[in-house]
C-alpha cells in the first residue's frame, strides 16, 4: 500500500501530539472546548476526568472516529485534522477491546498489519503476543479469553503496528480491581518498553497517577490542569483538582499579612502558614487546602510539639474508621467543617469518636486556592460509574 | 441452526444441582409445541408417504402396494421442472442478497431514529395477500405499462431475448422467466431483509471503528469485519428465501407461461386436476428430500466457525 510517510509510523519522526484550539460540539452541548494540549513523544499522558468531561471525545477526534466543529490537530508537524481514521499512525485500544470475534487471537493481532500489508506479519504478532504474554492463547478465539487476557489482545493488537501514538479509551475499565492493579504495572512496562506514546483517557485518577508522566485533568470540556501526578497532587490550582485527584480539605481563610515568603492566614479566628508560591491565586480571600494523611491529629493534652507547624485546635472526633493501613477520621471544627484526617495505623492509639483533638501539618503541605470557586467541585460522587463508550459519552 | 449457538459456553460452570420436580418442567413446556407438531407435521407426513406407495385412483380407492416405481416415473417425467425450480430458487435467492443487504445494513447502520418505520415498511408488503400481490405485477409487467415500454426503448427487451437461455420470449416481459423470477424475488425478499438486519443490527459499532482503526479502508473493513460477521444472517435469510422459493407454485402459475412451470406447480396440479394422488405425494417427497439434502450441503459449507 503506498500511504504517505505520515502513515508509516515504524519511520521515527518528530512526533509530538498536538490539539490546537479543538472545540466539538453536539448540537448545543460543547463536549470540547477550546483545547490545546501538546503530549511529548514518548510520554504516557494521562486524560483524567469524570464522565461527561470530553476526554473520551477528544480521544476519539485524535484517533480519526469523531470530526472537530473547529481547530486542529497534528503529529509532528502533519495535520491529521481530516484524515481518515485508516489513514492516521495512530491505534486504540477500546474501552470494550472490540475484539473481532470472528477471528483468533493471532488475526486479530494481525489485522492492522495485513492491511497495511505489512511484511513479517508472523514474527511481528509472535513478538507482540508475547510482549503481553499470550503466545500460548494464539489461536483461541476472543470468547474463550477472559477480561483480562482480551485486554492484553486489544492492547497487542494495537501496539503490533508500531503507531505514532497510542490511545487508550478506559482500558481498564471493565476489569476487577486486582487484575486492574497488576494491568496498571504491566501497561507502564510496556510502555517503558516499546516507547510510544500512550494517551490514556481514564476517569479513575489512582490509575491516572500510577502510570502517567503527565496528567491532564479535565472538566466539562476544557483542562483544568495539567503536571506531572506528583504536582497535581501535592499543589492542586483549582478546587476540583484538589477533589478530583483524591481527596483534600479545603478551609475558608483570609490573608492577614506577609512573613518572608509565607502568607499569614487567618482561618475562622486561627493562624495559619502558606508559602506564597503555593498559592494559585492573589485574591486576599482563599481556600486553604491540605491532604487528609499530612494532618496529624492529637488528643488534647498529649505532649506533643507544634512549632512550626499549621495548628487548628478546638476538634472533635465525630467519626472513626478503621480500614487496617490507617485510620480514618473525621474531625468537626468549631467552625462546623468536618475535616478529614488519615492516620497511618504505627501503633498510636485510634480515637474514639467525642474525643477533643488538636490537628497540626507542616505548612509547607498547604496550598491555596482562589475562595470564588465552588469548594466541592470534583466530589466524587459515591458509586458513580463511567459513562457507556458508545455515542456522545464522556 | 444450531450452528448460531455461541462459541465459549464450553467454559460455563456446571449448572448447581436442582430437585427433582424441576426437570419436568421444560417439557411440560414443550408439550404443546411437540403436540403441534405431530399432529400437524408428522402425521401428514407419514399419511402422505404412504399415499406415494399406494395404487389406485380417486374413485375406485387406493390400495398400499409398496409401488417405488412411482418415484422412478415421476422423477423421469418432471425432472426439468425439478431443475428450473432450483434455478429460478437460486437466482431469486441470489437477486434478494444482492438487493436485501444494502436495505437491511443502511437500516441497520444509518437510518438513525427511522429504524422502525424502514422495518415496518419492510414487512408492510404481509399486510396485503400474497396473491394479490403477484397478481398485481401482471399489472406492473403488462405490455401496456410504463415498464414494458421502458424496456423496449432502451433495447433491453432485446438483449434479455438473446442467448441460449433468454429470460424473455414472446417480445412481452409478463408470461416469462424474468416475470417469475422477478415476482420470487419480490416476494420472498422481507424473508432475506429481516434476518440479515438482525444479524448487522447485533454488530457493535465498535469493531467496526476498530477495523478503520487498524488501517482497513471501508470496503477492506467490510469484506474483514461487517460480512464475517453478518453471515448468521446471510445463511438464515438464503435459506428462508430459496427454501420456498424453490416449492413456490403461484408467481410460476400466475407470471410465467407452459415453459416456465415449477415443480410446486406441478405437485399442485397433480393433486387438484389430475388428482393422481401417488404421483404428487411422491414429488413432494422428492423436492423435500432435494431441499433437506441442498440445505445440508449449504450449512455444512457455509461452515460453523464462521457463525460466532
Amino acid at each position: 500500500m503506498s500511504d504517505p510517510a505520515g502513515a508509516r509510523p515504524d519511520v521515527q519522526q518528530d512526533g509530538d501530539l498536538r490539539i490546537v484550539q479543538v472545540t466539538k460540539q453536539f448540537g448545543s452541548f460543547t463536549a470540547v472546548d477550546d483545547l490545546t494540549l501538546t503530549i511529548p513523544q514518548g510520554s504516557f499522558f494521562a486524560l483524567l476526568g469524570p464522565s461527561g468531561c470530553g476526554k473520551t471525545t477528544t480521544l476519539r477526534m485524535v484517533a480519526g472516529l469523531e470530526d472537530l466543529t473547529l481547530g486542529q490537530i497534528l503529529i509532528g508537524d502533519k495535520d491529521i485534522t481530516g484524515t481518515k481514521p485508516y489513514r492516521r499512525p495512530v491505534n486504540t485500544v477500546f474501552q470494550n477491546y472490540a475484539l473481532f470475534p470472528h477471528l483468533d487471537i493471532f488475526e486479530n493481532v494481525a489485522f492492522g498489519l495485513r492491511r497495511r500489508r505489512q511484511p513479517e506479519v508472523k514474527r511481528r504478532v509472535d513478538e507482540a503476543l508475547e510482549l503481553v504474554e499470550l503466545s500460548h492463547l494464539a489461536r483461541r478465539k476472543p470468547a474463550q479469553l477472559s477480561g483480562g487476557q482480551q485486554q492484553r489482545v486489544a492492547l497487542a493488537r494495537a501496539i503490533v503496528n508500531r503507531p505514532s501514538v497510542l490511545l487508550l479509551d478506559e482500558p481498564l475499565g471493565a476489569l476487577d480491581l486486582k487484575l486492574r492493579r497488576q494491568m496498571q504495572i504491566e501497561l507502564k512496562r510496556i510502555q517503558t518498553e516499546v516507547g510510544i506514546t500512550f494517551v490514556h483517557v481514564t476517569h479513575d485518577q489512582e490509575e491516572a497517577m500510577t502510570m502517567a508522566d503527565t496528567i491532564a485533568v479535565m472538566n466539562a470540556g476544557r483542562v483544568e490542569q495539567m503536571g506531572d501526578p506528583a504536582t497535581l497532587y501535592e499543589n492542586p490550582s483549582t478546587t476540583f483538582v484538589a477533589n478530583f485527584l483524591g481527596q483534600s480539605n479545603l478551609i475558608r481563610a483570609t490573608v492577614s499579612g506577609t512573613a518572608g515568603d509565607d502568607l499569614l492566614l487567618v482561618a475562622s479566628g486561627q493562624k495559619l502558614v502558606l508559602p506564597r508560591s503555593r498559592a494559585a491565586t492573589t485574591s486576599d480571600e482563599l481556600l486553604v487546602g491540605v491532604r487528609p494523611e499530612k494532618i496529624r491529629v492529637d488528643a488534647d493534652g498529649a505532649a506533643a510539639t507544634l512549632d512550626g507547624m499549621n495548628v487548628l485546635t478546638g476538634g472533635v472526633v465525630s467519626d472513626t474508621s478503621f480500614t487496617g493501613v490507617s485510620t480514618q477520621y473525621l474531625v468537626r471544627m468549631p467552625w462546623g467543617q468536618e475535616l478529614m484526617v488519615f492516620a497511618q495505623n504505627v501503633g498510636v492509639e485510634v480515637l474514639r469518636p467525642g474525643t477533643k483533638v488538636t490537628l497540626s501539618w507542616v505548612p509547607s503541605h498547604t496550598f491555596g486556592l482562589d475562595a470564588a470557586q465552588d469548594a466541592q467541585a470534583g466530589v466524587e460522587i459515591e458509586g458513580e460509574e463511567p459513562a457507556p463508550a458508545v455515542g456522545v459519552g464522556s | 441452526m444450531s450452528a448460531l449457538g455461541t462459541v465459549g459456553q464450553d467454559v460455563a460452570a456446571p449448572p448447581p444441582p436442582r430437585r427433582r420436580g424441576r426437570k419436568v418442567v421444560p417439557y411440560v413446556l414443550l408439550l404443546p409445541g411437540l403436540l403441534w407438531l405431530v399432529l400437524f407435521f408428522i402425521v401428514p407426513m407419514i399419511f402422505l408417504f404412504s399415499q406415494s406407495l399406494q395404487q389406485g385412483s380417486l374413485d375406485q380407492g387406493y390400495t398400499m402396494t409398496w409401488h417405488w416405481q412411482t418415484y422412478v416415473d415421476a422423477f423421469q417425467l418432471y425432472w426439468p421442472q425439478f431443475l428450473r425450480s432450483f434455478i429460478y430458487a437460486l437466482i431469486a435467492t441470489a437477486l434478494a442478497l444482492l438487493i436485501g443487504y444494502p436495505v437491511a445494513y443502511t437500516i441497520a447502520f444509518k437510518s438513525g431514529r427511522w429504524k422502525n418505520f424502514l422495518l415496518v415498511l419492510v414487512i408492510a408488503p404481509f399486510f396485503t395477500s400474497f396473491l394479490l400481490r403477484t397478481l398485481s405485477w401482471q399489472t406492473i409487467l403488462s405490455s401496456n405499462g410504463r415498464v414494458y415500454s421502458f424496456f423496449v426503448k432502451t433495447h433491453l427487451l432485446n438483449l434479455l431475448q438473446a442467448g441460449p437461455y433468454p429470460l424473455v420470449t414472446g417480445n412481452q416481459l409478463l408470461n416469462t422467466p424474468l416475470a417469475v423470477i422477478t415476482g420470487l424475488t419480490y416476494n420472498f425478499m422481507p424473508f432475506m431483509v429481516l434476518p440479515l438486519f438482525a444479524s448487522l443490527d447485533r454488530i457493535d459499532i465498535r469493531l467496526l471503528e476498530a477495523g478503520a482503526d487498524l488501517y482497513g479502508r471501508p470496503w477492506t473493513a467490510f469484506r474483514k469485519v461487517t460480512w464475517p460477521l453478518s453471515l448468521p444472517g446471510v445463511v438464515a435469510g438464503t435459506l428462508l428465501t430459496f427454501i420456498p422459493a424453490a416449492g413456490d407454485y403461484i408467481n410460476s402459475k400466475l407470471l410465467g407461461n407452459p415453459n416456465t412451470t415449477m415443480i410446486g406447480q406441478v405437485i399442485d396440479g397433480q393433486f387438484l386436476r389430475v388428482t393422481d394422488y401417488p404421483t404428487a405425494a411422491a414429488l413432494s417427497f422428492t423436492l423435500m428430500a432435494a431441499i433437506l439434502v441442498l440445505v445440508s450441503i449449504y450449512v455444512w459449507r457455509a461452515g460453523t466457525e464462521e457463525l460466532v
